[in-house]
């Protein structure tokens, strides 16, 4: 034990002297790149990573609009050789893809992977993540995942290439209903993801428990790592109920169990609820840690502490513990009786609670500020507005009864779009714009800035919303063709959606420009109101920060 | 606090967070067993009550239509039918009802057959004494057998407040074969 210690001191000595000398010593590109240790470029490969996962997705998204924009077949048969069942099957693997790549490979890596790596270990004033080569193994594992999962296009999977089976796999359509080995290929993505969520995830929390800078209690922490504190909880909790589901499917489909098939005493209803045990959990995952954001965006640019810390903070550790006992309100269509459809809708419609204070809370901050109406503040407060839409909508769905009416419609596919397509990308682009003078050293150019968050603002709105009114009408979702009394509102929607392509014009000019002409950007390019660590740091931070540790009173 | 003690410390709590993955899964491939025991115990989605005693005896002029429902999975060649559609029974009287099942082809097939009844909620009033789904058949080439089923409804039904209302019980049966290779 004594030699240890003696050992420690020795290397902790040494590592010392050496960041002066090495301060400014870059690893070379492949080393610092390829086998990278430290959070600010493995945070960097993951914003790299999500933009062009992002661009796939959005790709497909626009195939998928660009079909349903009038009733009938018109694009897909081109692409099955004018085989009708094929079209449909591919519609089936373009949903799928689309689903799985914005969940996993989009919102995933940008939020925790992306941001999270960037500016938890800097907000809590530690040099580095707990595990920094573990962190570079949880990237690394991502990206084969993600080829995966492209990969599986390409091979046979039910009726034509690809995994047909929607972002939730429910068996039997998963197991005896899509023979080929698509399907296994899509598995194997989404444990491989999974594998590198739950190393992330235990990264963070001995980063967030151990690692904070003298002074920095819990109750002092930003609320963008309690955000992902409790988004990683979440994660350790209901990824591995996934992998286990999924690792079922697996065997059902390869090796002869009977999990999840009748015909051998299993039940496929068992799936669903494994499966909705971690994706209702998963949806918490993907929007808290912009939850997180939002408040510090929203305290910035009002130049007011953020209304409400602690409330703020154990409202997301409510929105967490509760999120793990409302999953079966996805399956209230599989027969359930009275009193269990009773339970699931109350226990949903008490998330509105906690959630309701968070909203509340950021009018709170603004209320009385001296509010800047800056890009970032601008996608803030059209967070805000987009999560309310998406969470009225979401009480409406609670509902069992009502529920019977509109499940598996357009109206869930708009509340789900509002809440995480228009909530968590809008949280994402407001953290880019926040963060990026820190992260790249560069002022973004205001000018683009607006005009992408205007013009994508309008385009969302006019995409999504009509999709109420298709799921009111029962236009059912995950089908590529409809009647004609629904052609008009499809046509809106797809508008909206070149709308939304064109407001993404100045988001990638605005990148090219600003890193290449952007004036450079100061430590703390937002004024008083910003108060966490990363803004005493220069812009963009050392290589190596805070070698000797903040202390916060 | 010296790099040797954090690191210390990093491993406990990482070991903790891989223990509690370790748990979740144990939990995910735990919940294939105890949700058959929820169901068989609560009578979720439709699960029958396997009674061992004799049934309670009837309650007088409380009667309720059971109809009998039959079918086999496609990789089954057999013709399976109730001998009745339906019949009414007495509340709390043990009943007895026959289904038929012929192997159409010329090989011995084993099938065994799964069941529920309709509405779920009456699962837990659902009792069977015996059942020829409680264990395999085997049918010989051509064969026909008449297999009995024998249940009764529990007399707790009439206090139920879901059940007010209902005069109609369906029990289905799907038969599956045994040990054949999936496709």
């Amino acid at each position: 034990m004594t030699d240890t210690t003696a050992n420690a001191s020795h290397f902790h000595a040494h590592d010392a002297h050496d960041a002066h000398h090495d301060a400014d010593h870059k690893p070379s590109f492949f080393a610092r790149w390829f086998m990278s240790t430290n959070h600010k470029d493995i945070g960097t490969l993951y914003l790299i990573f999500a933009i062009i996962a992002g661009i796939i997705g959005g790709t497909i998204s626009g195939i998928m609009r660009a079909e349903l924009a009038a009733p009938g077949l018109q694009i897909l048969p081109n692409w099955a050789g004018g085989s009708v069942d094929q079209a449909a099957y591919l519609w089936n693997v373009l949903i799928t893809a689309h689903g799985l790549i914005m969940v996993f490979f989009m919102v995933m890596p940008a939020m925790i992977g992306g941001f999270g790596n960037w500016f938890v270990p800097i907000m809590i004033g530690a040099p580095d993540m707990a595990f920094p080569r573990m962190n570079n193994i949880s990237f690394w594992l991502i990206v084969p995942a993600f080829l995966l999962l492209l990969g599986s296009a390409f091979v046979p999977g039910g009726l034509g290439n690809g995994a047909g089976i929607g972002w939730t796999a429910y068996a039997p359509l998963s197991t005896s209903g899509s023979s080929g080995p698509a399907v296994d290929l899509a598995i194997f993505s989404l444990h491989l993801a999974g594998a590198s969520s739950i190393l992330g995830a235990i990264n963070f929390i001995t980063t967030i428990f151990n690692m904070r800078a003298p002074g920095m209690t819990l109750h002092k922490m930003p609320l963008f790592v309690w955000s992902v504190l409790v988004t990683a909880f979440l994660l350790l909790l209901s990824l591995p109920v996934l992998a286990g589901a999924i690792t079922m499917l697996l065997t059902d489909r390869n090796f002869g169990t009977h999990f999840f098939d009748a015909s051998g005493g299993g039940d496929p209803i068992l799936y669903q609820h494994l499966f909705w045990f971690f994706g209702h959990p998963e949806v918490y995952i993907m929007i808290l840690p912009g939850f997180g954001m939002i408040s510090h965006i929203v305290a910035t640019f009002s130049r007011k502490p953020v209304f409400g810390y602690l409330g703020m903070a154990y409202a997301m550790v409510a929105i967490g513990v509760i999120g793990f006992v409302v999953w079966a309100h996805h399956m209230f269509t599989v027969g359930m009786d009275v009193n269990t459809k009773m339970y699931f809708t109350a226990a949903t419609m008490v998330i509105a609670v906690p959630t309701g204070i968070k909203i509340f809370s950021w009018i709170a901050t603004m209320w009385g500020g001296s509010i800047s109406f800056q890009t970032p503040m601008m996608w803030a407060i059209g967070f805000i507005f987009m999560f309310t839409v998406g969470g009225v909508t979401g009480v409406v769905l609670a509902n069992g009864g009502i529920d019977n009416n509109v499940h598996d419609t357009y109206y869930v596919v708009a509340h789900f779009h509002y809440v995480l397509s228009l909530g968590a990308v809008f949280a994402l682009f407001a953290a880019w714009y926040y963060w990026f003078p820190k992260m790249f050293g560069k002022m973004y150019s205001e000018v683009l800035g607006q005009l992408h968050f205007w013009i994508f603002f309008i385009g969302v709105n006019i995409m999504f919303f009509p999709m109420h009114f298709l799921g009111m009408q029962g236009m059912q979702r995950r089908v590529p063709d409809y009647t004609d009394a629904y052609a008009e509102w499809n046509h809106v929607a797809s508008l909206g959606y070149v709308i939304m392509a064109i407001g993404l014009i100045p988001f990638f000019i605005n990148i090219f420009y600003s890193l290449l002409a952007g004036r450079r950007a100061e430590g703390n390019p937002w004024g008083e109101g910003a108060t966490t660590l990363e803004w005493t740091l220069s812009s963009p931070p050392p290589f190596h920060q805070f070698e000797t540790l903040p202390k916060i009173d | 606090m010296t790099a040797a003690a954090t690191q210390r410390r990093n491993a406990r709590t990482a070991g903790l967070a891989a223990l509690l993955v370790a748990a979740m899964v144990g939990l995910a491939f735990a919940s294939v067993p105890l949700y058959r025991l929820f169901c068989q115990v609560t009578g979720f989605d439709g699960t029958t009550m396997r009674a061992t005693g004799d049934a309670p005896g009837g309650v007088a002029g409380k009667k309720v239509s059971i109809r009998f429902d039959a079918n086999t999975a496609p990789s089954l060649p057999w013709h399976f039918k109730p001998v009745k559609p339906s019949e009414t029974v007495t509340i709390g009287e043990r009943d007895i009802a026959f289904y038929t099942a012929k192997n159409l082809t010329a090989k011995t097939i084993t099938g065994s057959a799964s069941f529920n009844v309709t509405p779920v909620w009456a699962g837990k009033y659902f009792n069977k004494i015996d059942c020829f789904c409680f264990t395999e058949q085997t049918l010989t080439p051509g064969q026909e057998v008449r297999m009995p089923v024998v249940f009764y409804v529990d007399p707790k039904i009439l206090d139920d407040p879901d059940a007010r209302g209902v005069s109609e019980i369906t029990l289905s049966y799907t038969f599956y074969p045994v040990d054949q290779p999936k496709g």
